[in-house]
């Protein structure tokens, strides 16, 4: 058990090494970062001044090296536009309102998805179960930032209830929060269906009925307890929705996250703020699966791969 | 009894995907217009039954003056090349490091199932964007950048599945045959595991187009000026209040493409392998 954790922990430092590499040579490979830097009009002695202080005369191992160093303390340079704010500084003002957005979505597709699913499998085959099942269809089918738009245009410019975009009050957060969440919706959704269909109809369950407990408790306790299992273990994918959910649906939205940041940076090509963003969501990410694999670990202590 | 009696799901799924595919193929028979050239006074106009609207438009046209009912189908082009290449190179990849690590085992299997494990685990919008910007939007990037984000699904599912054979009898009678374990691998293992690859596949063509569309919309898909569903909803952001149909008709065809694509998958899994349902999980 301590050992898979340890061989987890492992494959999450090399795949963070792996993501550092790459934002590492990206900014070596698409053009001069000196050039980028400092204005057309610098003379040599300031190029010269900065390639050394930036150590790019230096071997690229080394250069590697420094980079690690100081990324490990959070430098990373200034961002090269607007008023050259500390890269770190930018991404750190920008997390709340993305981790606000996650968790408001997270929480919309937990409190919809799972009783979906458990009235789903409960009523297999009937009226009920085909409607939710086509909406986890349409949950699937439709791309998150088209219903962004969709959202925006009813409810904010046809009916006028809600803003168009920005960051602020509550208002704002529940179009946002809607579109992202209905993907996650849909997926947690099917993923109950199935375990409680499994579920329903294992012995303890037969045991209860003869027991002759009410079809209530045996549906949303008994039941439902086994089948929040599997959903721990897709929640690692379910991080990775929310982290595609936020570069598209902040864009949309003009939400002032992370994920608009990483998408404004890589357009721009502002490299120290590209290589902050990246390793730190790349970072979050890891973080959070480690976390659900010690959840996996404590809930069911055979784990072994 | 026929098989169109008892699975209406699946013949209607497969007819739709059918006539997709006939669409991108004969798209430049079938578009009224050169979709990447506009007519500058006929721009913005509303689909036929708005106001304004002609019958010269059925769907109206963007800010370039570029027919919108063109465009969507050759942006139908787009989306099933993308996936159909991106997905065959995944699966060609993922398929044969599966059934190398769930044949050979020990080290090899090792070190194959945690660069699956590694792949897993790097966020794959972020990872797709860099490539993006790094070699530039094209055709061929974009397919390269999508496989590389698929091919550890399918590792691992033809290592469970090379498990799941390597134990039965015909291998290891081929074995003793004397067959070399390439042989065995490609000629015993692969036609047996194929069924369980096949489906994954199908149930990979909806998300890629979800995510073509979406890389699109960012900006790193196919660049302009090709039609593409998700750079023409990027082109309608900025018209959501003034011309709604520009983002609007592409985000339905993705929509029916998507839903055609997870129903057809969905049919066929349990017409061939049920049990793999709760394999793939989602």
């Amino acid at each position: 058990m301590i050992g898979y954790l340890i061989k987890r922990l492992a494959e999450l430092i090399v795949a963070l090494l792996i993501m550092s590499l790459l934002v590492f040579s990206l900014a070596r490979l698409t053009g001069d970062p000196v050039a980028l830097l400092l204005s057309d009009y610098a003379t040599e002695e300031e190029r010269s001044v900065l390639t050394q202080q930036l150590g790019l005369d230096k071997p690229l191992t080394e250069q590697y090296a420094i980079f690690i160093k100081a990324a490990l303390q959070g430098d990373f340079g200034n961002s090269i536009s607007g008023n050259r704010q500390p890269a770190m500084e930018l991404v750190l003002e920008r997390l709340p309102a993305s981790l606000l957005l996650a968790s408001a979505a997270m929480i919309i597709s937990l409190l919809a998805g799972v009783p979906m699913g458990v009235i789903a499998a409960a009523r297999r085959g009937a009226k009920t179960d085909i409607l939710i099942r086509v909406f986890t269809l349409l949950g699937q089918s439709i791309p998150v930032f088209w219903l962004g738009m969709v959202f925006i245009y009813f409810f904010s410019v046809q009916l006028g209830w809600l803003p168009t975009s920005g960051y602020g009050s509550f208002s704002h957060l529940i179009l946002p929060a809607t579109s992202m969440a209905l993907f996650t919706i849909a997926a947690i959704t099917r993923l109950t269906r199935v375990s409680m269909i499994d579920a329903l109809s294992s012995e303890y369950i037969k045991l209860a009925r003869i027991k002759g407990l009410p079809e209530r408790v045996i549906i949303w306790k008994h039941a439902l307890r086994n089948s929040l299992i599997p959903l721990v273990t897709y929640m690692g994918t379910f991080f990775a929705m929310m982290i595609t959910g936020a570069v598209v649906i902040e864009t949309v939205f003009s939400w002032p996250g992370i994920g608009r940041l990483a998408y404004q940076s890589i357009l721009d090509r502002d490299f120290p703020v590209m290589q902050a963003v990246v390793l730190t969501t790349t970072l979050l990410f890891m973080l959070a699966n480690f976390v659900v694999d010690l959840i996996y670990v404590w809930i069911d202590p055979r784990i072994e791969r | 009894m026929s098989l169109s009696n008892q699975k209406p799901a699946l013949i209607i799924s497969a007819g739709i995907c059918g006539l997709l595919i006939g669409i991108a193929l004969f798209a430049p028979w079938l578009a009224p217009y050169d979709p990447s050239a506009g007519n500058l006074l006929d721009r913005l106009m509303p689909p036929f039954w708005q106001e304004g609207g002609s019958s010269q438009y059925l769907l109206g046209t963007d800010v370039l003056g570029r027919d919108i009912l063109s465009r969507l189908l050759y942006g139908t082009r787009i989306s099933l090349a993308v996936s159909l290449i991106s997905i065959a190179i995944a699966a060609v990849i993922g398929s044969t490091l599966g059934i190398i690590a769930g044949y050979l085992g020990g080290w090899v299997e090792s070190i194959i199932m945690r660069l699956v494990d590694i792949a897993v685990s790097l966020p794959a919008i972020l990872l797709a964007l860099l490539f993006g910007v790094l070699f530039g939007p094209s055709f061929s990037n974009i397919i390269i950048i999508i496989g590389f984000l698929l091919w550890s699904q399918f590792a691992r599912m033809a290592r469970g599945e090379t498990l799941k054979v390597k134990q039965s009898d015909y291998i290891d009678l081929a074995r003793t045959a004397g067959c070399s374990s390439l042989d065995i691998m490609f000629r015993h293992v692969l036609p047996n595991v194929a069924a369980s690859l096949i489906i994954l596949a199908t149930l990979q063509v909806g998300t890629v187009i979800i995510i073509e569309a979406s890389l699109s919309f960012l900006g790193v898909g196919v660049p302009p000026p090709t039609a593409a569903w998700g750079s023409m909803i990027a082109e309608g952001r900025s018209y959501v209040i003034s011309a709604w149909w520009i983002a609007m008709f592409p985000g339905v065809a993705i929509m029916f493409t998507v839903i055609a694509a997870n129903v057809l998958g969905d049919e066929l899994t349990d017409l061939i392998n049920p049990a793999l349902r709760n394999e793939i999980g989602i």
